[in-house]
């Protein structure tokens, strides 16, 4: 019940698309040419994956414990004692075990901060992309009135609100960061409901909810992810701003920005105290941004295809 | 230079002379894009470089302005523009003669043209970069070269910017910058592709005066007839290559290349009617698989019942246009009814009222003599199936990110096919019905070539087993010979599914080729309608006239 030999597309159609063969072995050299991996990128994702292991198993990399104090003599320098690699606080504990237990909390910070963030933003921008006008201008005024505040005075705010701690400074970075997410996805939200083939759908006779959950959703929030890549490294940064003025974890806990916080007054007994955690904090925002960037022209590349 | 006989008689040596040309890119081993061209034109001449998409005859043109770009790798046995090797031309060489000596006419007029400058001024460009004119004289230069392309009151159109003019006034205004320095050879790409055939027909007569005794003009298209009216010569290329070239008379009745026979009988006309455009045998008639759940209903069964469809937009000048004002019409089963139209004559908004994606002002649109247009958009959704649609661009169609099987199980799941090997086997039937194997279903529709995405849409569209079918320039973005097989499929389908067409076209050949009866639109109201014999060989409208008088023809034998 053939109409038309199904080789006649294949035959003399030198159309836009190359044949299947060719096109595959151009866009796979294409994928090996993309993915020739810049050297930053390789060392700051060898640094996220050192910093993951960390977080879930700190026991790998150190046996001191970070909250026992005179585990050794205050203030010891770096490289002078083998038990304590990278030398001792004020209170004695070991510089490196609270590091390294300290990632937890920055990573938690922010993966946690973004999630909320992404979560919010993706509801908001869905409201005002698909609703009314009404709920649309609502929805976005309110959004720019809380872009119109910088992301650490809004955390300020939150935290003054719900109080100081981990938890909270989680919650108050992650609603700081939520329009960003929410305009995007709005922006998004009108491409793509404007587009012919949701217009094709609702053409085939799909419901308004099944065009939306299956068509409008996914494509709308597709950019999102390369975003949040990048966002997640902005979170950690605030989120260690937040500790070291004092409203996010509170010392003992190992936590970078406390840890600086802290050894502040210190800093002429011992440097490292300040800048190890400072420079930690540096590197892991680095790092996640350089990663999140690679994964954004990794994703343009393919989309431009 | 010791000759003293240095003022010779200049032999009428070519203006531009290729040979061996090959063009690649990414890298010396890349497969070439342009394959061992050769061609000269000589002063006073126009040759006309004619292929589908993808055969590399833009390049070549590209090429012979010095505008391949970084990634190319072009090698040649000879590349002479006005007797010097244009190939070892340096950037700072090519500048000096693009603009002055060789002028570029692109395809799109709106992008080509610098939005931000009103188009005087990018008209004075090419002469305030190449020739010494005063201020004052460049301006009344620019006013001269708008005049004589036809742009009526060019003072006032010179003030203007490229989004305030018409397709075919933009059109004028870049063929106005490429001759303003009164170069020697002029090359137009694609120069009417873009164009309602009426102003495209105008376009032609303005490129033939742009040939002058001292000027050769190359022109490009994928437009046979197009071509045909202006070119001295035409080179038919293929695949990078040039596989027939000649005088155009010669190519056109004479054709030696089986491609060229293919390409013109690809093309569809009123002689084309009832005759398949493709050379693939038509196979004969099986019964379909019983995979299908309905009854077709019987042919000459009204359908679709529209009546005085209106409807109005507000612009952005406030003013209210009516882009529909009271059509009507019906469609029956197993026939096929055209409408024709210039753009913004008012046809596509007739369709998606007509698919009730558009609200009407007034008047109705009836199913099978049910209302239709009056239902709320979910009561329309349980009737949608009866009536799907085929779009102009099947790519920004289909989600991006769905395979083929993604596409099509989506719309078996409207059409309440159950999951499983029923839908399995109803989604093959269906790639079948259109020509494709099951390999294509893993792919996405970005990895499809355009008649193999113009497939899958016809696929989907027919998977809800509809009645009636709105095609909306279904073949307008496809290449002469694709368009020939989607059009044979169309009409094989509709032998053997009993299906109605509305279909809509700005090209006359296709309407007439395909259609029973058909609609001319204008300014969003019907001037004639009819069958379209009828109408086609014997229009009453003097609007129906002028369309069909600006139709390129083929005056060929056939084949």
């Amino acid at each position: 019940m053939t109409i038309a030999p199904s080789v006649s597309d294949a035959l003399p159609e030198p159309a836009s698309a190359p044949p299947p063969g060719r096109a595959r072995a151009a866009s796979a050299a294409a994928w090996l040419r993309s993915r020739r991996p810049r050297v930053g990128t390789v060392l700051a994702v060898a640094f996220l994956v050192l910093l993951v292991v960390a977080a879930l198993a700190p026991g790998l990399l150190t046996s001191q414990d970070p909250l026992a104090p005179g585990g050794g003599p205050g203030f010891l320098a770096p490289f002078r004692s083998p038990a304590h690699i990278l030398g001792t606080d004020q209170d004695g504990r070991d510089l490196f075990s609270r590091l390294v237990h300290g990632t937890r909390a920055s990573l938690e910070m922010g993966l946690g901060a973004t999630a909320i963030a992404v979560t919010g933003g993706t509801v908001l921008g869905l409201l005002a992309g698909l609703g009314t006008r009404f709920t649309e201008s609502l929805v976005m005024r309110l959004v720019d009135v809380v872009l119109a505040i910088p992301e650490l005075l809004l955390a300020l705010v939150v935290v003054a609100l719900l109080g100081a701690g981990t938890v909270d400074a989680l919650v108050a970075v992650g609603v700081a960061t939520i329009p960003y997410y929410a305009r995007m996805v709005r922006a998004q939200t009108h491409v793509v409901r404007r587009s012919a083939y949701v217009e094709a759908a609702t053409a085939l006779g799909l419901s308004r909810s099944a065009v939306i959950r299956r068509h409008v959703l996914p494509n709308a929030v597709r950019p999102l992810m390369v975003l949040a890549a990048i966002g997640t490294g902005t979170a950690i940064g605030v989120g260690a701003s937040l500790s070291f003025i004092g409203l996010g974890a509170k010392p003992p806990a190992p936590e970078w920005g406390s840890m600086l916080s802290t050894a502040v007054p210190f800093i002429s007994n011992d440097w490292a105290l300040v800048a190890l955690p400072g420079a930690l904090i540096t590197l892991t925002v680095l790092s996640v941004t350089v990663a999140g960037r690679a994964l954004k022209r990794h994703s343009e590349g393919r989309t431009g295809r | 230079m010791s000759t003293s006989s240095a003022p010779q008689p200049a032999p009428p040596a070519p203006l531009v002379e290729v040979a061996g040309l090959r063009v690649r890119f990414g890298g010396r081993r890349a497969a070439p894009v342009v394959d061992g061209v050769s061609f000269s034109l000589a002063r006073g001449e126009c040759l006309g470089l004619v292929g589908e998409s993808g055969s590399g005859k833009s390049v070549t043109a590209r090429t012979l302005a010095g505008l391949t770009g970084q990634g190319a790798v072009v090698e040649y046995e000879r590349l002479a523009f006005d007797g010097q090797d244009s190939g070892r031309f340096s950037e700072s060489a090519w500048r000096s003669v693009r603009g002055a000596r060789i002028g570029f006419v692109m395809q799109d007029a709106l992008s080509s043209l610098d939005a931000l400058r009103p188009v005087g001024r990018e008209i004075a460009e090419p002469l305030r970069l190449h020739a010494p004119l005063t201020r004052e004289q460049r301006e009344e230069k620019v006013l001269a070269l708008l005049e004589s392309v036809g742009v009526p009151e060019p003072a006032f159109r010179a003030g203007q910017y490229p989004h305030e003019l018409s397709g075919g006034l933009r059109q004028r205004a870049l063929i106005a910058s490429a001759i303003a320095c009164d170069p020697d050879l002029v090359i137009a790409d694609e120069p009417t592709t873009a164009l309602d055939a009426t102003v495209a027909a105008q376009v032609v007569e303005l490129l033939q005066k742009v040939k002058t005794a001292d000027r050769a003009l190359l022109v490009i298209s994928h437009d046979l007839a197009m071509v045909s009216r202006i070119a001295d010569r035409v080179a038919v290329m293929r695949a990078g290559r040039i596989v027939e070239q000649g005088p155009t008379e010669e190519v056109l009745r004479r054709p030696s290349h089986p491609y060229t026979r293919e390409l013109l009988a690809a093309v569809p006309s009123a002689a084309s009617r009832g005759a398949r455009l493709s050379p693939a045998p038509a196979p004969a008639a099986r019964p379909r698989a019983s995979t299908r759940s309905r009854q077709r209903p019987a042919p000459g069964t009204v359908l679709l019942r529209a009546a005085d469809l209106t409807r109005s937009f507000t612009g952005a000048d406030g003013v209210e246009r009516r882009a529909v004002d009271g059509v009507s019409f019906t469609l029956a089963a197993g026939e096929t009814l055209g409408i024709v139209g210039e753009s913004g004559s008012g046809k596509t908004t007739t369709a998606r009222i007509v698919l009730g994606l558009e609200r009407t002002d007034a008047g109705t649109v009836a199913l099978r003599d049910r209302p239709w247009s009056a239902l709320s958009r979910a009561e329309q959704r349980d009737e949608r199936r009866n009536l799907q649609v085929i779009h102009q661009d099947p790519l920004a169609s289909f989600d991006p990110r769905h395979t083929v099987e993604r596409v099509l199980a989506e719309a078996l799941r409207v059409a309440r096919v159950p999951r499983g090997p029923r839908r399995r086997e109803r989604l093959l039937d269906l790639l079948d019905l259109v020509g494709l194997d099951a390999g294509m279903l893993r792919r996405r529709p970005a990895e499809l070539s355009g008649g193999q995405r113009q497939r899958v849409a016809i696929a989907r569209a027919l998977a809800p087993e509809p009645e009636v079918v709105v095609c909306d320039e279904p073949v307008s973005a496809l290449d002469v010979s694709v368009q020939a097989r989607i059009l044979d499929l169309l009409r094989d389908l509709q032998r053997d599914l009993g299906l109605a067409y509305l279909f809509i076209s700005h090209d006359l050949g296709v309407v007439h080729h395909l259609s029973d009866r058909v609609l001319v639109m204008k300014d969003g109201a019907v001037v004639e309608s009819g069958d379209v014999e009828d109408v086609f060989t014997r229009p009453a409208h003097p609007y129906t006239r002028t369309l069909l008088n600006a139709v390129p023809r083929l005056t060929t034998t056939g084949d």
